[in-house]
C-alpha cells in the first residue's frame, strides 16, 4: 500500500520534469541534449539585451525585505543601473485544483522579465501551505543553487582570502519529499538521483565555471558509501568535465572537503554538489565568510529563468527600524548584474560595498558599526557617485 | 590518618603470613606494594596491571600500517601491557577476502576491544554495495562513533580551547546501503530511520555526556525538511532527553550548525546526530582543530570498542614518505588504554604526545613541521615519563 | 484444572524474570496504570537498553547514610583494583531533606542505567509522616517487586547453627508497606495492607523459578492466613497455582510466627521462602542474624526493568559509621551479585572467592563477628588475594 503511495509520488515528480516512465515515449537522447542545450546557452552568458532598459522583478518579501530592497534601488539608481523594476508581492494562494501556488501576476511577469530579485519571505508556520520558497522553486524549476562566497575585506572572520562558489542541485535528492512509516518507529526517506537531473546540474557548473573565468570543478560526493546513488551523479559529471577539458575537474568526499574547508578554504574553486551536501556546505561556506547577512545567492532555472535573492531571515525583531544590513541582497543583485551582462555596473556596485565596509566607518549594527541602513545605503551610493 | 592506616596495614600484612604459603608470600613481599602504600598514606593500591591485554589490530590501507607502528613503538617503550592481534584487512587490489573479515570478528569477539586504520572503499561500483568499512560496523552492531575534538594545547589554529564532543549513529540513515534504479537514470538511496536506534544513539549521547559530567546535548537534525525520518529521531531524542533532567538539550538545523562550527564553535557541548550528518561534521569539527592527523575518535557497541582516528582518511597520498602524522592514532590508542583500565599508561601516552605538541619543536608536515613521522614518535618515545612501572612510580 | 492453568498462563505472560527484559508491548500495558500514577507516559518506559557501551557498564551508586559512604568507596577500590569495566554514576541522597527532588534524581539515574548498588538510605522518624522512606520510594517507583538474599553460613564464622542455606524472598512493593495511613477518628489509626493477585503470582512465579534455576528443592511460603484469610489467603492461594506449574519442586507454608521459631532451631530445614512485604523483613533480618550478622549478607532488589543491589538488612549502621569498623563483607557479596547480574561472571566470582577467602581462610575478621580487623585490612586483604589469583602468579 504504501510502496504504491510513494511509487506514484516518484512518478508524479518525474512526471514534472518531462520525463515519463514506461519507456514508449522515453525522451531521445538528442531531445535531453537540446533541453540540456537551451538551458546552457540561456543561462549566464552574457545575453543580447535590447539597448536600454532591462525590466526585473522586485519581490521586495517581508519584514526587513522591503527596506533592503529599497537600499538596492537607491543605489542602482545612483549606479545609472539600467534597470527597471516591477514590483510584486507573493503570497500563497490556493489555486483552482486546490494546489497552492504563487500569485499568478507574479507568475507573469517573472515569466515575461525572466530574472527576478527577492528579498527574504516568510513562512508562517502551520499556514498550511508550504514555504514560499519551495513554491517559488516548483514553480520556475530552479534547479540551481549558486552561493559565491567571497571573503570581505574588512569584516572579520577567522578565514581570508575565500573565494569559492557552492552549485547546489535543488529539485532532487533527499528533499524529495518522499517519506513513509514502514512500521511504527521505522522510518524511511528516500533519496532520489536521476540522470537528467544530475546531468544538467554538471553541464551548469562547468558552464558557470567557464563563464566566470574559474580554474576549476569539485563535485562534492559520498560514493563510498551511496554506491549507486552518488555514484551516478559522479558519473555525470566527469562525463561533463569531458566536455570542458579546459576547466581542471577534481572529485572529493563530502567529508573530506568540509575537513579541508575548515583548515584552508582557499584551496576550492567551484563545488558542485547533490541537493542536502549543497545545503549543508553553502551555509557552511556562508559561515566562513561571516554569515547569511553577507552571502548572496542566485537560482538558475529552466527556461532562462533565475531569480537572485537574500538567503537570510526576515527578521522581524528590527524590521522597520532602519538597522537591516542590506549587503546580502545588494550583492545577489551584483549577481545578477553580471547575470545580465552588466558586468561594468556590477563591478561599481560591487566595489563601492566592499569599500564602505572595508572603510569601517559607516556600518550597520551586525557588521560591527553604529549606522542605520539608509546610512550605509547612501555610504554606498556616494561612492558609486564618486566613481563615475 | 596516615598512622592509622599504616597501623592497619602492618596488620594485615601479619594476617596475611599466617594465611598464606610460603611462595606467595615471598612473591607479594617482593613487590613492595602494601608496604610503599601504607607509608604513603591514603595513596590506593594500583590497578591490577599486571594482565596483559589482548587487543585485536586492523591496520587498514593508507597509512593505516605506519601509524600502528608508531603505537606499538610508543606501546614498546612505555611498557603498556598490551598485546596485539594483527589482521591486514583490505579492500583494494583484489585483497578482498571473507575469509580475512571473519577473523577479524572472531578476534574481535574474543578481545572486545580493537584498534583500526581506515579500509579504504574502492569507488568503483561492483555490486557489493556495502564496504567492509560498514560491514564490519554492523557484524559488530557499532552503533556509537565517539569524536572528541579538543585544541591541542601549543598548535595555534583559528578556533583555540575547543572542546566538544561529536557522536554519530553509524548504522542505519543513509548508510543503508539499499540502493536501486527505479527506472533507467533515476537511482532512489534509501534513508532508514528507527526509532529504537534513535533512542539508543540519543541515550549513548546522554549517558556520555552524563559519564563526562558534560552540561548540554544538542541534536543536529534536518527534520524541516526530513519531517518523518529526522523528525523520528527528534523526537526520540526529545523522549530520552527527559531522564536526564540535568542536562541541557537542544535541536540544530544542520546546516546551521555548520554556519555555526565555523563561526562559535564555543557554543556546542555534546553533538548528537544521525550517520551522514555526523561524518560531515567529524571531519568539519577536526579541521577546526588541525585536521584529520589528531583527533581521535572510537565507535562503541553494547559489547566491542573501537579505536580509531576521528576523521576517518586512508591519506593514500603519504604512504611510505614517513610524513602521516601518528597524534590521533596515539591519542586513540591512549583512550583505549584508558577504556581497558589501565588509567596510568593512557596518562602517560597522552601526556607524552601533549608535551611534544606543546613543545613545538618536532612536528610532523600537516601541523607547518619539518619532522617525519619517525621524528615524532622518537620524541614521543623521548617524552614518556619512564620508568613505567616500578612501584613507587606507580604509586 | 482450567482454572488454575489459566490462571498460571496469566502467570506467565506477567513472567516477571528479570532477565527477560524485552519491550514488549503486552507487558507494558498492564503496567501501564502503575507508570501513569508515576507519571511516565507508557511510550517513554519502551526505553533504550542500559547504559552498557564497549563492554563497559555504568552503574547509578546511592552512597547512602551511615555505613554506606564508606563501604561503597571500598567496592569502588576493589572493582578499579580488578579492573572491573563498570563505571559508577554517584548520586547522593540527603536524608534530611524534605522534597523528594533527591530521591526522585536517583530514581531517574536508575531508570537510565538500569542498575544501581546502594547503600541504606536514613529515615527520619521526626519528620512529617508524608515523608514517606526513601528506600521504600525507590523500590516501588522501580517496582523492583523481588527482594532476594541469600543466607549461608560462612564456615569461617563462628555462629550457633552450622550449614545454614536459606534463599529468601520477599514481595517488595505492596503489603503493609503501602504507606497508607490515616486515623479514621482520633484514636485509631488504620494502616492498609494489600495483597493483589498480580503480585502475588509474580513474586510466586519468581521464587519458583529461581528455585528451578538454582537447583533447590522445596519453596515454603510464609503467610498468616490464619488471621488474614482475605489477604494472606490470596497470597498463599496464588502460591500454590503456581506451585502446580512446578511438580519439580516440593511446596508446602507455614505460618509466620512459626517460622521464626523454627528458623532459630533448626534452621537447616529451610530451602527457597517466598514471603509477602513484612513477614520478609522479619524473616530475613532473623536468617541475617543466624548466619552473623547484618554484616554479612547481600541483598538484591530486581523489577522488570531495573535491579539495586544492597545489604540484605538495610540498615544504615549510624553508630559505627566512619569508625573503619564496619563488615565490608555483606556489600562487596551485593556488588559480586550486581556482577553477576550484569554477566561479568569472571569479575564476580574472582571477587567472591576473594572476599569468602578472607571469611574462611584468612580469617580476618571486623568486630561484628568477634575478629579484630578493620574495614580496610579486609579490604586490603581481598585485593591482595584476587591480585595473588591474577595471571602474574602464573609466571612464579
Amino acid at each position: 500500500m504504501a510502496g504504491k503511495m510513494w511509487r506514484s509520488a516518484i512518478l508524479n515528480l518525474l512526471r514534472q520534469w518531462g520525463l515519463s516512465v514506461n519507456g514508449k515515449d522515453k525522451i531521445k537522447a538528442q531531445e535531453l541534449s537540446r533541453v540540456v542545450g537551451a538551458l546552457t546557452t540561456e543561462t549566464p552568458q552574457p545575453r543580447t539585451f535590447i539597448r536600454g532598459m532591462q525590466t526585473v522583478t522586485l519581490i521586495p518579501g517581508d519584514g526587513i525585505g522591503p527596506e533592503i530592497s529599497t537600499a538596492v534601488m537607491r543605489i542602482f539608481e545612483a549606479a545609472k543601473a539600467p534597470i527597471q523594476w516591477e514590483e510584486r508581492n507573493v503570497t500563497a494562494i490556493k489555486g483552482p485544483g486546490g494546489k497552492w501556488m504563487i500569485p499568478p501576476d507574479a507568475k507573469e511577469s517573472m515569466d515575461r522579465n525572466k530574472i527576478g530579485l527577492k528579498g527574504p519571505l516568510k513562512t508562517p508556520i502551520a499556514a498550511g501551505h508550504p514555504s514560499m520558497n519551495l513554491l517559488l522553486r516548483k514553480t520556475f524549476d530552479l534547479y540551481a543553487n549558486v552561493r559565491p562566497c567571497v571573503s570581505i575585506e574588512g569584516y572579520q572572520t577567522p578565514y581570508t582570502d575565500v573565494n569559492l562558489v557552492t552549485i547546489r542541485e535543488n529539485t532532487e535528492g533527499e528533499y524529495s519529499g518522499i517519506e513513509h512509516l514502514i512500521v511504527d518507529g521505522v522510518v524511511q526517506s528516500i533519496k532520489l538521483i536521476t540522470e537528467q537531473a544530475s546531468q544538467r546540474i554538471a553541464e551548469y557548473a562547468f558552464e558557470y565555471a567557464k563563464n566566470n573565468q574559474r580554474a576549476s570543478v569539485t563535485a562534492v560526493h559520498k560514493a563510498n558509501i551511496m554506491r549507486m546513488s552518488d555514484g551516478l551523479f559522479l558519473r555525470k559529471c566527469r562525463e561533463a568535465a569531458e566536455k570542458h577539458k579546459d576547466v581542471k575537474f577534481t572529485e572529493m568526499y563530502l567529508d573530506t572537503v568540509c575537513l579541508n574547508m575548515v583548515q584552508d578554504p582557499t584551496q576550492f574553486d567551484v563545488l558542485v554538489m547533490p541537493n542536502l551536501y549543497g545545503d549543508i556546505l553553502s551555509d557552511l561556506c556562508a559561515g566562513l565568510i561571516g554569515g547569511l547577512g553577507v552571502t548572496p545567492s542566485g537560482n538558475i532555472g529552466a527556461n532562462g529563468v533565475a531569480i537572485f535573492e537574500s538567503v537570510h531571515g526576515t527578521a522581524p525583531d528590527i524590521a522597520g527600524k532602519d538597522m537591516a544590513n542590506p549587503t546580502a541582497l545588494l550583492l545577489s543583485a551584483v549577481m545578477m548584474l553580471r547575470h545580465m551582462g552588466l558586468r561594468d555596473h556590477a563591478k561599481k556596485v560591487e566595489t563601492a560595498c566592499f569599500d564602505t565596509i572595508r572603510d569601517k566607518k559607516v556600518l550597520t549594527k551586525d557588521l560591527g558599526g553604529n549606522s542605520k541602513c539608509s546610512e550605509f545605503t547612501e555610504a554606498i551610493c556616494q561612492r558609486v557617485r564618486d566613481m563615475d | 590518618m596516615s598512622g592509622t592506616m599504616a597501623a592497619a596495614l602492618r596488620g594485615s600484612l601479619v594476617t596475611l603470613v599466617k594465611g598464606l604459603s610460603g611462595p606467595r608470600w615471598q612473591h607479594l613481599a617482593s613487590r613492595p606494594l602494601s608496604l610503599s602504600s601504607s607509608l604513603s598514606g591514603a595513596e590506593p593500591p594500583p590497578a591490577r596491571a599486571d594482565a596483559t591485554f589482548k587487543v585485536t589490530m586492523v591496520p587498514g590501507d593508507g597509512v593505516g600500517p605506519e601509524l600502528m607502528t608508531a603505537v606499538k613503538e610508543v606501546f614498546k617503550a612505555g611498557d603498556v601491557p598490551v598485546e596485539f592481534e594483527e589482521f591486514h584487512l583490505s579492500e583494494v587490489q583484489n585483497m578482498a577476502s571473507e575469509e580475512k573479515l571473519e577473523q577479524v570478528l572472531t578476534s574481535m569477539k574474543n578481545n572486545k576491544v580493537a584498534i583500526k586504520g581506515k579500509i579504504h572503499t574502492p569507488m568503483e561500483f561492483k555490486g557489493e554495495l556495502a564496504s567492509y568499512e560498514m560491514r564490519l560496523r554492523r557484524k559488530l552492531d557499532l552503533f556509537a562513533n565517539v569524536v572528541h575534538v579538543n585544541s591541542l594545547p601549543g598548535y595555534n589554529t583559528r578556533h583555540n580551547n575547543l572542546d566538544l564532543v561529536i557522536i554519530r549513529e553509524q548504522t542505519e540513515g543513509e548508510y543503508s546501503s539499499l540502493e536501486h534504479e527505479s527506472v533507467s537514470g533515476v537511482i532512489e538511496c534509501l534513508k532508514i530511520i528507527t526509532r529504537e536506534k534513535s533512542r539508543r544513539i540519543a541515550k549513548f549521547a546522554f549517558d556520555y555526556a552524563t559519564k563526562k559530567g558534560r552540561n548540554k546535548v544538542t541534536a543536529v537534525h534536518k527534520a524541516n525538511i526530513m519531517k518523518l525520518g529526522d523528525g523520528l529521531f527528534l523526537q526520540s531524542c526529545a523522549e530520552v532527553a527527559q531522564l536526564y533532567p540535568k542536562i541541557k538539550y537542544e535541536n540544530i538545523i544542520i546546516d546551521n550548525c555548520c554556519m555555526q562550527l565555523v563561526q562559535n564553535p564555543y557554543q556546542f557541548d555534546v553533538l548528537v546526530m544521525p550517520n551522514l550528518y555526523g561524518n560531515i561534521i567529524d571531519n568539519l569539527a577536526a579541521g577546526l582543530v588541525g585536521g584529520a592527523g589528531v583527533v581521535p575518535g572510537e565507535s562503541y557497541s553494547a559489547e566491542y570498542a573501537v579505536f580509531e582516528t576521528g576523521a576517518r582518511h586512508p591519506f593514500a597520498q603519504a604512504v611510505g614518505r614517513n610524513i602521516a602524522n601518528p597524534t590521533a592514532m596515539l591519542l586513540s590508542a591512549a583512550n583505549m588504554l584508558r577504556h581497558l583500565n589501565l588509567e596510568y599508561h593512557s596518562q602517560m601516552v597522552s601526556d607524552a604526545v601533549k608535551r611534544v605538541i606543546k613543545q613545538g619543536k618536532v612536528r610532523t608536515r600537516d601541523l607547518g613541521g619539518y619532522c617525519t613521522t619517525g621524528d615524532f614518535v622518537h620524541a614521543i618515545v623521548e617524552n614518556l615519563t619512564h620508568p613505567p612501572l616500578t612501584a613507587k612510580q606507580r604509586l | 484444572m482450567a482454572a488454575p492453568s489459566a490462571a498460571l498462563s496469566m502467570s506467565r505472560v506477567i513472567n516477571p524474570f528479570w532477565r527477560g527484559r524485552v519491550g514488549n508491548t503486552v507487558k507494558v500495558r498492564q503496567n501501564a496504570t502503575f507508570m501513569s500514577y508515576l507519571g511516565w507516559s507508557v511510550d517513554i518506559m519502551l526505553q533504550p537498553p542500559p547504559a552498557k557501551y564497549g563492554g563497559r557498564h555504568t552503574v547509578t551508586l546511592i552512597p547512602g547514610d551511615g555505613i554506606g559512604p564508606e563501604l561503597l568507596s571500598h567496592v569502588r577500590e576493589v572493582f578499579r583494583f580488578s579492573c572491573v569495566p563498570v563505571d559508577f554514576e554517584v548520586v547522593h541522597v540527603n536524608s534530611a531533606d524534605e522534597t523528594e527532588n533527591d530521591i526522585n534524581n536517583a530514581i531517574t539515574a536508575i531508570r537510565r542505567n538500569g542498575v544501581a548498588l546502594k547503600g541504606n538510605i536514613e529515615t527520619n522518624h521526626n519528620m512529617m509522616p508524608s515523608v514517606k522512606s526513601r528506600n521504600n520510594l525507590l523500590r516501588t517507583s522501580l517496582d523492583l517487586f523481588a527482594n532476594v538474599m541469600h543466607c549461608q553460613s560462612l564456615p569461617g564464622v563462628q555462629t550457633r547453627h552450622k550449614n545454614i542455606d536459606i534463599m529468601i524472598i520477599r514481595e517488595n512493593t505492596e503489603g503493609e508497606y503501602s504507606s497508607l495511613e490515616h486515623e479514621s477518628v482520633s484514636g485509631v489509626v488504620e494502616s492498609l495492607k494489600i495483597i493483589t493477585r498480580n503480585n502475588s503470582f509474580r513474586i510466586a512465579d519468581y521464587a519458583f523459578q529461581l528455585a528451578r534455576e538454582k537447583g533447590r528443592r522445596r519453596v515454603t511460603a510464609v503467610h498468616k492466613a490464619n488471621i488474614m484469610k482475605l489477604g494472606d489467603g490470596l497470597f498463599l492461594q496464588c502460591c500454590r497455582e503456581v506451585a502446580s506449574g512446578y511438580p519439580d519442586i516440593t511446596f508446602d507454608s507455614m505460618i509466620v510466627d512459626n517460622t521464626t521459631m523454627q528458623l532459630v532451631s533448626k534452621p537447616q530445614q529451610f530451602d527457597v521462602m517466598v514471603m509477602p512485604n513484612l513477614y520478609g523483613n522479619v524473616v530475613s533480618n532473623v536468617c541475617a542474624g543466624l548466619v552473623g550478622g547484618p554484616g554479612l549478607v547481600p541483598g538484591a532488589n530486581y523489577g522488570r526493568d531495573y535491579a539495586v543491589f544492597e545489604t540484605a538488612t538495610r540498615n544504615t549502621g549510624k553508630s559505627i559509621a566512619n569508625r573503619n569498623i564496619a563488615n565490608p563483607t555483606a556489600m562487596l557479596l551485593a556488588s559480586c551479585m550486581m556482577l553477576d547480574h550484569l554477566k561479568l561472571h569472571d569479575h564476580a566470582s574472582s571477587i567472591r572467592n576473594a572476599v569468602l577467602t578472607t571469611m574462611n581462610e584468612t580469617r580476618l575478621h571486623t568486630a561484628d563477628i568477634g575478629g579484630q580487623g578493620t574495614t580496610s585490612e579486609v579490604v586490603q586483604s581481598v585485593m591482595r588475594i584476587i591480585q595473588s589469583k591474577g595471571q602474574l602468579t602464573a609466571e612464579l
